[in-house]
């Protein structure tokens, strides 16, 4: 790497250095850690990082859109909120209905921003508080047992050695990055993000775009709740999703997306996700306090910022 | 008379650029002291220099006779040279008052705000410049007009002894600056030296008694202002010598194109009315034609492109293809309606810069080239090599990245972002400003090719020259209006220049 000029150094470490560090703490917990390369500790790993990819994979497109979307974590209240108020007509019913509470949340979202013109943080911060408060009324603030065979079966079941939870991550991520990479909504999408004035002087539809993206991110945030409900056999409205714009934010970020928007990177964000995963697996596994495990993650967010800040002055 | 402000020799270079050369000018005290230019001519960088918001790299600035060197603009303003910026910078959400008494309000015996007083004495120091305004009201709901007067206020309050005018009255009313005037006259007279920016001739002569004119960072003329004609002061401006227009330039354009000229406008602009900035703005462009938007900066020419295409909303006006008007302007549906717009700032409102030069090129054109909303690669590629060797784009391949193109190169992916919409009018806005000599012969050869073709071209250019050579007529506007229109043999510089400040 020395024949590299400072700038494309850092563009080399935004894009591949996320792929690098998960290799290597796959490689240092091979070498370290008992046990780690178990199938139902990687099995385990798996499930857990599973809703946050799928939450991140939202959250990369509507930070490539030069956006944010902070009401993430109270959309999977509300959808786990939803699906108890319909499962008495079956599973798929119920979670049509909550991935619609996602969709509704979304459309608000992408309204507030592309039609209002409210700066994003804003716009999604007010949906932050208002949807878990949504959540805890339609739940009567309580925690509902889940006995429907079929939504507990897809929390639990596997599919040639997967859990279903993770299949349906990972047909998602492939979805998103074709339909980034593929389609003409994708590509205006990153056209919208790098500079809006252009894309809107080009004739593109800019507000459509901008909704269809904060849909789509309400939608994922739902499925991840849904899907946490299933794993966790109860709807609990008041934890589920806690905190989980940041970890997807995070995941977004280390995976080598910049927030000034114009770059969606599918791939990265899925490694970013698991990167934060495995730091924290090993940190535990080590018997490190989980003070320690924010720092360190507190650390590699700052690195990825940091790296991604560089690569703009050039 | 001293000066009270002085510059001597001031050189200010950027990368790249010598943005000021070897610049003098002098200030007195009592005078309202104009400085003009174009685009570009370091108008803004000679007021940075003077306001500390930058440093000189030669030469000196004398302040009431002694050499200083701001460090930054709270210096300059310590010493008394206050600067009144087009956007007033002031606190809008505080009340007039407190942004009147800002940093020195008066205090009661117990160190609190005296805010009784504060507003007895705003109300009393605005009614004297004859302003009545309730100032216990936030700023930001006070008129732009108010705002000025009270950014003056202030200057004038914290005992400014030069005042930095920068197109005051760019955003306001006529009544309300027939006030900024008296105050400015007023404070004239009781000894404040004002340096005066602005475009429109008019408030100059009205106002000012001496000019400076700067071109390419050098002063190319400086004197009192009466007496000198308004012909002589525009042709310093714009550098041309009046009287003897070279037919024979040094542009890529051939000449005209009336044999293919058709006698229907496939654009018909009508009464385009925007509140300050157009006023019932109407003109033709007929097929295989250039028609140039000439003026100085500020009368309206880009605004009147944006208007076209439906990005700049009207208050009212209309827009015309082929005899069909646009309902519900927006770019997209401009687009659909066959015009398409070159925007002046690149950087800011044409390319993507992430983005790759395949993908900037078919940007417009995306929706068309895909099915069923998938992209398709094959039919983007044809089309991209195409104008790539057409346009002689230089790059190292189709997935560069746009942004580590050149000026020129990327001014080049512009116009095949439109050209493959194949549109029926195509409106240029300054096509080769900061574009390499090259390209640029390259870019006005094309617009003379593609007018040949029979697409009908809108050129707006501060180039006088480039717009003689390359219109084959010539809208002139002034101030938001149409000053006239030159139509074949009558475009010469003489006649446009003429135009410009014809009475």
């Amino acid at each position: 790497m020395t024949t590299l000029a400072a700038p494309a150094r850092a563009r080399y470490v935004q894009d591949y250095g996320v792929y690098a560090a998960v290799l290597a703490l796959l490689l240092f917990n091979a070498l370290f850690t008992d046990n780690f390369l178990d199938l139902t500790n990687l099995r385990t790993q798996l499930v857990q990082v599973a809703p946050v990819v799928i939450v991140a994979l939202g959250m990369a497109l509507v930070i490539g859109s030069e956006g944010i979307d902070l009401s993430v974590g109270s959309v999977m209240a509300l959808a786990a909120a939803v699906i108890p108020l319909y499962l008495g007509s079956g599973m798929w019913v119920a979670i049509a209905m909550a991935l619609l509470a996602g969709a509704a949340a979304g459309a608000l979202n992408g309204t507030l921003v592309a039609v209002v013109n409210l700066q994003p943080i804003v716009a999604t911060l007010a949906l932050l508080v208002a949807g878990r408060g949504i959540a805890l009324v339609l739940a009567d603030g309580q925690l509902k047992q889940i006995r429907n065979p079929d939504l507990l079966a897809l929390g639990r079941d596997q599919v040639a050695g997967l859990p279903v939870v993770v299949w349906i991550a990972i047909l998602l991520a492939l979805m998103v990055g074709a339909v980034v990479h593929r389609t003409t909504y994708g590509r205006q999408l990153v056209a919208v993000g790098g500079n809006r004035a252009a894309a809107h002087l080009a004739g593109l539809p800019v507000r459509r775009v901008l909704i269809v993206t904060y849909v789509l991110c309400g939608v994922f945030a739902a499925l991840a709740g849904v899907l946490a409900t299933a794993r966790l056999t109860a709807s609990d409205p008041s934890a589920i999703g806690n905190l989980m714009e940041l970890s997807a934010i995070t995941a977004v970020v280390v995976g080598g997306t910049p927030l000034t928007g114009g770059r969606i990177r599918v791939l990265g964000t899925v490694a970013g996700a698991l990167l934060m995963q495995l730091l924290r697996a090993t940190l535990i596994k080590h018997d490190l306090p989980d003070s320690t495990a924010q720092l360190v993650q507190a650390a590699i967010i700052l690195v990825a910022v940091y790296v991604a800040r560089q690569r703009r002055t050039r | 008379m001293t000066p009270v402000l002085e510059v001597r020799a001031v050189t200010k270079r950027f990368p790249g650029v010598r943005a000021l050369d070897a610049v003098d000018m002098a200030v007195l005290p009592g005078e309202v002291h104009a400085l003009v230019g174009e685009n570009g001519a370091g108008k803004s960088t000679l007021i940075k220099v003077l306001t500390g918001v930058y440093q000189a790299d030669d030469g000196e600035v004398l302040y009431r006779g002694e050499r200083v060197s701001f460090a930054r603009p709270l210096d300059a303003q310590r010493a008394g040279i206050s600067t009144i910026y087009q956007e007033v910078n002031l606190v809008p959400l505080m009340s007039v008052a407190r942004n009147l008494f800002l940093g020195r309000e008066p205090r009661t015996r117990f160190g609190l705000l005296d805010i009784g007083r504060m507003n007895r004495d705003a109300a009393e120091t605005l009614g004297r410049y004859g302003i009545d305004v309730d100032v216990t009201r936030p700023l930001r709901s006070t008129s732009l007009g108010t705002q000025q007067m009270v950014a003056l206020a202030r200057a004038v309050a914290i005992d400014a002894k030069v005042l930095v005018m920068d197109e005051p009255t760019s955003s306001l009313e006529p009544r309300e600056v027939r006030t900024l005037f008296d105050v400015v006259r007023r404070l004239r007279d009781q000894g404040l030296a004002v340096v005066y920016v602005s475009h429109r001739l008019d408030e100059l002569y009205e106002l000012c008694q001496r000019v400076t004119v700067l071109r390419d960072g050098r002063v190319v003329h400086t004197g009192p202002l009466e007496g000198l004609e308004r012909l002589a002061l525009v042709s310093h401006m714009l550098g041309r010598d009046i009287g003897r227009v070279r037919r024979e330039g040094l542009t890529g354009f051939t000449g005209e194109h009336a044999a293919t000229a058709n006698d229907t406008p496939v654009l018909r602009v009508e009464g385009l009315t925007k509140r300050h900035q157009l006023h019932d703005v109407s003109f033709d462009v007929r097929a295989g034609e250039v028609t140039g938007l000439g003026g100085l900066l500020g009368s309206g020419r880009s605004e009147t492109a944006k208007a076209i295409v439906g990005a700049l909303p009207l208050d009212s006006g209309s827009v015309s293809v082929d005899g069909r008007r646009l309902r519900r302007p927006s770019p997209a549906a401009a687009i659909r309606a066959g015009i398409a717009l070159l925007p002046e700032d690149r950087k800011a409102e044409g390319i993507i810069p992430d983005l790759s030069v395949r993908e900037n090129i078919v940007l417009a054109a995306m929706p068309r080239l895909a099915r069923a909303g998938i992209v398709t690669r094959a039919r983007q590629d044809a089309i991209v090599e195409m104008f790539m060797t057409r346009l002689r784009i230089k790059a190292a391949g189709p997935e560069q990245r746009v942004a580590e193109l050149s000026g020129g190169n990327q001014q080049k992916v512009l116009l095949a972002r439109w050209l493959c919409l194949h549109p029926k009018v195509l409106l240029l806005d300054e096509p080769t400003r900061g574009i390499d000599v090259g390209a640029k012969a390259e870019v006005q050869k094309l617009v003379d090719e593609l007018a040949a073709q029979g697409l009908a071209v809108v050129l707006i250019s501060s180039d006088l020259e480039e717009l003689v050579e390359g219109a084959d007529r010539v809208v002139v506007l002034r101030a938001g209006a149409v000053a006239g229109e030159l139509v074949g043999d009558e475009v010469t510089e003489d006649a446009i220049v003429a135009t410009l400040v014809a009475p």
